[in-house]
């Protein structure tokens, strides 16, 4: 159990952030805080003095805190990158994780490594779980484009549709590309010809 | 010299061209190299991409690589220069109401003048990255009594109209964007200060060039390739067309096309890529830069001097790019500050002509003075 760790996890989508803060406060035991506005993001985590901050890798926002960790003397700051002595092992895994962390200066590594392991574990399921969401909504589009891509060829050409299928597919394998955009070309042209 | 492969991080720019035209073009494929890109978002994670060996190779900001040689911002592994990716791309500006009491000047000394005149007692500056050119330029033309804040450029635009900021310097194309949101006006072009501004770098973690030196020759021929296409002016649209693409910008063309084909800033290019030993890693411009950042963190200017200096691999790029045809100069550094004109220097090929290097003020950094 580590023993309040006040941390600030700066996240737009409600329910990443909220994931994320459960898992911190329930496991690890800290005080959390998501910020979800990035505006005056320096002034805010002046304010709240956080010892911690998660961020998304993905935020442009990332720099602003940046600013901040110099604002105290860039010798003598105030906050440091985590992985701090360049610990690339553990930055390499948040940086698979997809977050970033920002940690005080004096705060005891093994009260923090566990907290940091944890937000990487659960920005890391976040992140397969938009990658696998993502992936499914792709297949799902191509799916629809390749159905219409047939349709227009049973139509215009009169085949049933295993043959318009396979003529589609004969076509990409032709062509060195993939079903779908092959499908897509012809949905495009078939609108333009009206 | 097939089957190299290297992975290397950009940030959505227009001075990102060099990459991604040496990708898309075919600049890479030519060498033999599989040119992967990854898109960073901030400059933060541009950098920890590299020191975690993400990727091995970054279009980085010059001051980003001279600060972690002087031993400022986090203690991450090294990184080194290999050559210099873009001269100016800066866009200096301010917010429309301060633009409109400063208009119809158009040299820096005056317009600093007005502008101190104008503006309130401490002008709030707003600048993509801690270590930057921009900060840079204008600490140089407005002196160190200003209030230096770090604005995502995709959000200079929003900073301007909340009143967050009173200036601006940023990259292309995010100075345009305020300009056609109306929330600001570009005042001057980056090199209106500072004529042969370094913008950015192609980075490497120290070391890695020497690890795998055919992938560092083929990422810096398909660059300096890139760079050369990049300044013949009848390809700069073709170019605005790549970067807008979603993959990449994805931004409308034209906004990407102004500060490429010289709507920006009156005579003169407002970014260049090639001409001029543009891509040349002076160790005078790693010098000056370290001179700089140094007077603004209050550190001793001799050794970040020497620190800034040593990670402009001079020797990298004449072992690396002589055969592919680039002209090399006698020397690895020069007086930084005293050219008005192009001009003619020694050099192998005996074709070298230097753009103007001259500071607006006419400050002049010698490396040996150091």
């Amino acid at each position: 159990m580590t023993r309040g760790i006040d941390i600030l996890v700066v996240e737009s989508d409600p329910t990443r952030a909220r994931a994320v803060a459960d898992a911190l406060s329930a496991d690890g035991g800290c005080r959390v805080v998501i910020l979800a506005d990035v505006s005056s993001l320096a002034r805010r985590i002046a304010e709240m003095n956080p010892d911690v901050v998660l961020i998304d890798m993905e935020n442009p926002s990332r720099d602003v805190i940046e600013d901040l960790s110099l604002a105290a003397g860039p010798k003598d700051r105030a906050v440091a990158l985590f992985a701090p002595g360049g610990d690339t092992a553990l930055m390499r895994a948040a940086i698979e994780a997809g977050v970033s962390a920002y940690v005080a200066e004096g705060v005891r590594p093994e009260v923090l490594r566990p907290v940091i392991d944890l937000a990487i574990a659960q920005f890391g399921q976040m992140q397969r779980l938009r990658t696998e969401l993502e992936a499914t909504r792709r297949a799902l589009e191509e799916r629809k484009l390749i159905d219409r891509a047939k349709g227009i060829l049973m139509r215009a050409r009169g085949l049933s549709e295993d043959e318009a299928y396979a003529l589609l597919r004969k076509t990409a394998m032709d062509q060195k590309k993939r079903l779908a955009e092959v499908a897509a070309a012809l949905v495009t042209a078939a609108g333009l010809l009206g | 010299m097939s089957g190299l492969a290297i992975r290397a991080a950009y940030v959505p720019l227009v001075d990102a061209a060099p990459l991604i035209v040496a990708r898309e073009l075919g600049f890479a494929a030519d060498e033999g190299l599989a040119l992967d890109l990854a898109q960073a978002r901030s400059w933060a994670s541009l950098r920890d991409l590299l020191a975690a060996g993400a990727v091995d190779a970054a279009h980085m900001l010059a001051p980003m690589a001279v600060a972690r040689a002087m031993g400022l911002g986090p203690a991450l592994p090294p990184v080194e220069v290999l050559m210099i990716l873009s001269q100016g791309g800066q866009a200096v500006g301010a917010a429309e109401a301060l633009a409109q009491r400063v208009a119809g000047l158009t040299e820096p000394a005056p317009l600093a003048r007005a502008i101190r005149a104008a503006g309130p007692a401490r002008l709030r500056v707003g600048v993509p990255f801690p270590f930057s050119t921009h900060v840079l330029l204008m600490t140089r033309w407005l002196g160190n009594d200003i209030d230096i804040r770090t604005v995502p450029p995709p959000l200079m635009a929003q900073a301007l109209e909340a009143g967050e900021i009173d200036l601006f310097c940023v990259g292309e194309p995010w100075g345009s964007v305020a300009e056609r949101q109306g929330v600001g006006r570009i005042l001057l072009p980056g090199r209106a200060i500072w004529a042969s501004a370094a913008e950015k770098v192609l980075a490497v973690r120290s070391g890695w060039a020497e690890s795998a030196p055919d992938t560092a020759r083929a990422l810096m021929r398909a660059v300096w390739r890139a760079g050369r296409w990049l300044d013949l002016p009848a390809n700069r649209s073709m170019a605005a067309e790549i970067l807008a693409r979603p993959e990449f910008l994805s931004l409308p063309p034209e906004v990407i096309d102004r500060a490429l084909t010289g709507g920006i800033g009156g005579a003169g290019r407002f970014v260049t890529f090639h001409e001029g030993a543009a891509t040349f890693p002076w160790k005078s411009l790693g010098g000056l830069i370290a001179a700089l950042l140094a007077r603004r963190h209050g550190l001793p200017e001799g050794p970040a001097v020497t620190a800034g200096s040593a990670v402009f691999r001079t020797d990298l790029y004449r072992l690396h790019l002589r055969e592919a045809g680039a002209d090399l100069p006698g020397a690895s550094q020069k007086i930084e500050g005293t050219l008005s004109h192009p001009t003619a220097v020694a050099s192998e090929r005996g074709t070298m002509i230097l753009g103007p290097d001259r500071f607006f003020d006419g400050w002049i950094f010698d490396p040996l003075d150091g």
